[in-house]
């Protein structure tokens, strides 16, 4: 069997950007691009280069037996494409791997959950989904409904669980598959903080087994516990392959340096038929607890686009999401005139910690066919700095807060 | 402990069949089958009363319209047993073209999250299709004692003619649900298709009216070939084997053939673009 479980020779994955990527394509707009991309190539046009992104380029790695392997990386790093392919979701296009064992991958909590059936049910078909054969779930039944803590509802159709339920009985499923070979990507954050200790403790378990893992985490406390050696993604290359200590120093010390204005930013996805021409963050006010972030959007159709979906997420400097405020979720409409929009985004009552943050704009089409016109992850960075949140003269600091609160403490009686 | 070696190429090419994974992943079969069938009877007010409505109220309906007001002759029985005979095997045939055509984005979850073999998909969303046919059975079978028709052992070929007709469903479905992975519109030609098809089987009309010499071209449509072959096992000596049942079997085996080779050539890209 050998030394070596995984082995990554030479890895790639290109995906087709820009004018094609229309989400989904119709029939007829699929025969009127194939007539006029021949009409090209007779005039000798060729396809253009930017039209193609490298979601992952020249990867190659070595994981013994019995290692725990962590991966870092920002948003849009190729993490999540490296686990895709590893876990032979989709194809590479350049390159070679070899598995040597039984491989899982969990890339996602609950996968193939059906709201209609009960626990018990649910139990059965996530773990025949995650391959897992029917005597081995039979074998860890009772051990999955304790860890999971749902005994008294296996019989009530996971659609009357609540999201905590959910999500602890997603795992439990999980965290009982035992192949040799386990890819994971980020499930630990789920449910309430006892029970993510309970999770980051079976999987010290699972790595303490013997098994060999595949970590994706923004968790930097997670990965130094589990994980020997790290390795840093960027832009779809390995940057490093270390001790995670020193990956993570290295990944917190070169995190966020785009700074590259957005309309020379050609790492972006989308049709591009309305795009992100500027952004501007008036950062003066945060101290006020306000943000205002303006959008400049130009429309390359000769018409107005009506139920646009907006989204700005923030992340914060380790790349981990903290917020998606989508104009949808307010109800709010927008429409793209012809002639383009200024669309200012105000955040009221701000409650971010000190720190660097960025802003990540997508915009599209309506949710039912949402075609992408236009998505630039990281566009602009803003800092907060250290200020007096809540206006008493002092300088608010907590070590390893995530966001400001507004409470006031009070006696309400003197037993 | 078995040793399993898992290697993947971006140079390798699709392969037809990896026997070892479809194995291993045998009870996932199973498990979608069941859950399909579950969530079915479950979800729907009505439950299983669907599978008995749905061919009955169908059966009144064209025997109003094409048995009394236009008034299509029937082999000799009564048309309400004439058009029931035939509707038993095209709802099979409908349900399983919708679902397996369907079944790709249905199940678009899975795909982009885990790995299983992918060919399971369509086959397995068309199995749920075989309960609501055996109840429609039953309720046929009510009717041919109602109208006292005695029951042949020809009866005994019905697996044959079932599993033609979900093989004939599977394979266009194969080609479409694989198309419907790229192209979202496939989705609305399929209630279209389903119906142009109903019209160009004889369900509501018998066979016997197509010209004979033109009888070979009608036959390239699989489901004459099935529809025939369940009048011939259930409503007696007027209707004779379908002639040219050889020519339904081929178009059948290159439907299959060739819905197959297309699923697996575009197997390795369902994940990027779905």
């Amino acid at each position: 069997m050998g030394d070596i479980a995984i082995q990554v020779e030479n890895l790639g994955k290109k995906y087709k950007i820009g004018a094609n990527q229309a989400r989904y394509q119709t029939l007829r707009e699929s025969i009127v691009n194939r007539f006029s991309s021949s009409i090209d190539r007779i005039k000798g046009v060729s396809p253009k280069e930017e039209n193609i992104i490298w979601a992952l380029k020249d990867i190659n790695f070595e994981v013994k037996h019995g290692e725990v392997l962590g991966i870092i990386g920002r948003n849009g790093a190729g993490k999540s494409t490296l686990l895709k392919i590893l876990s032979r979701i989709t194809k590479p296009t350049t390159g070679r791997f070899e598995l040597n064992g039984r491989v899982g991958s969990l890339l996602e909590v609950g996968t193939g959950f059906h709201p209609e059936l009960t626990g018990r049910d649910n139990i059965y078909l996530s773990g025949a989904i995650l391959g897992m054969q029917r005597q081995e779930i039979n074998r860890k039944f009772d051990e999955i409904v304790d860890f999971a803590e749902v005994e008294k509802f296996l019989d009530t159709p996971v659609k009357h669980y609540s999201s905590g339920m959910y999500m602890r009985m997603a795992f439990s499923v999980a965290a009982h598959l035992e192949p040799e070979i386990l890819l994971v990507d980020e499930v630990l954050a789920v449910g309430d903080a006892e029970f993510q200790k309970k999770c980051l403790g079976k999987m010290g378990d699972v790595a303490g087994q013997g098994r060999t893992v595949i970590y994706v985490s923004h968790n930097m406390g997670s990965l130094e516990s589990l994980c020997q050696n790290s390795i840093l993604l960027h832009n779809g290359v390995i940057k490093s392959f270390d001790k995670t200590k020193n990956i993570i120093n290295l990944y917190l010390s070169t995190t966020i340096k785009n700074e590259k204005p957005i309309a020379f930013r050609v790492d972006r996805q989308g049709t591009g038929k309305i795009f992100f021409d500027d952004i501007r963050i008036d950062d003066q006010m945060i101290k006020n607890r306000l943000l205002n972030v303006d959008l400049f959007i130009q429309n390359r159709e000769k018409k107005k686009i009506s139920n646009i979906l907006l989204s700005i997420v923030i992340c914060d400097s380790l790349g981990k999401k903290i917020s998606n405020l989508v104009n949808y979720i307010i109800k709010k409409p927008l429409s793209i005139g012809v002639n383009g929009e200024r669309i200012r985004l105000s955040i009221i009552n701000l409650n971010l910690v000190p720190g660097t943050y960025s802003i990540s704009p997508f915009i599209s089409s309506d949710i039912q066919n949402s075609e992408i016109y236009d998505w630039v992850i990281d566009a602009i960075k803003f800092d907060v700095p250290d200020y007096d949140y809540y206006r008493n003269g002092t300088i608010p600091y907590i070590k390893g807060d995530t966001i400001y609160l507004d409470y006031i403490y009070e006696i309400i009686s003197n037993s | 402990m078995e040793n399993v070696k898992i290697v993947v190429d971006a140079k390798d090419n699709w392969k037809i069949f990896n026997l070892d994974d479809l194995w291993h992943y045998r009870e996932l079969f199973f498990f979608l089958v069941w859950r399909d069938i579950k969530v079915r009877y479950k979800q729907t007010v009505l439950g299983a009363t669907w599978a008995v409505l749905q061919p009955l109220m169908t059966m009144v309906l064209f025997s109003i319209i094409f048995g009394r007001l236009a008034g299509l002759p029937s082999e000799g029985v009564p048309y309400p047993i004439f058009t029931f005979a035939a509707l038993l095997p095209w709802q099979l045939f409908a349900f399983a073209l919708t679902n397996s055509s369907n079944s790709l984005v249905n199940e678009k979850n899975l795909i982009t999250k885990v790995y299983f073999p992918r060919i399971i998909i369509p086959f397995s969303s068309v199995v749920a299709g075989l309960l609501d046919f055996l109840i429609a059975l039953g309720i046929y079978l009510i009717l041919m004692l109602v109208y006292q028709i005695p029951l042949t052992w020809r009866v005994l070929w019905m697996p044959v003619f079932v599993l033609i007709a979900i093989i004939t469903a599977v394979s266009v479905g194969l080609w479409l649900t694989t198309l419907n992975v790229k192209y979202r519109d496939v989705r609305y030609v399929i209630p279209f298709l389903t119906q142009f098809w109903l019209f160009a089987t004889p369900i509501a009309y018998s066979s016997s009216l197509v010209p004979e010499k033109w009888m070979w071209l009608y036959s390239l449509n699989p489901m004459v070939g099935v529809v025939d072959g369940f009048r011939w096992m259930l409503i007696g000596n007027a209707v004779q084997f379908p002639p040219y049942f050889f020519i339904s079997l081929l178009v059948v085996l290159v439907l299959l053939v060739s819905g197959f080779i297309y699923f697996k050539k575009t197997e390795d890209t369902f994940a990027d673009v779905i």
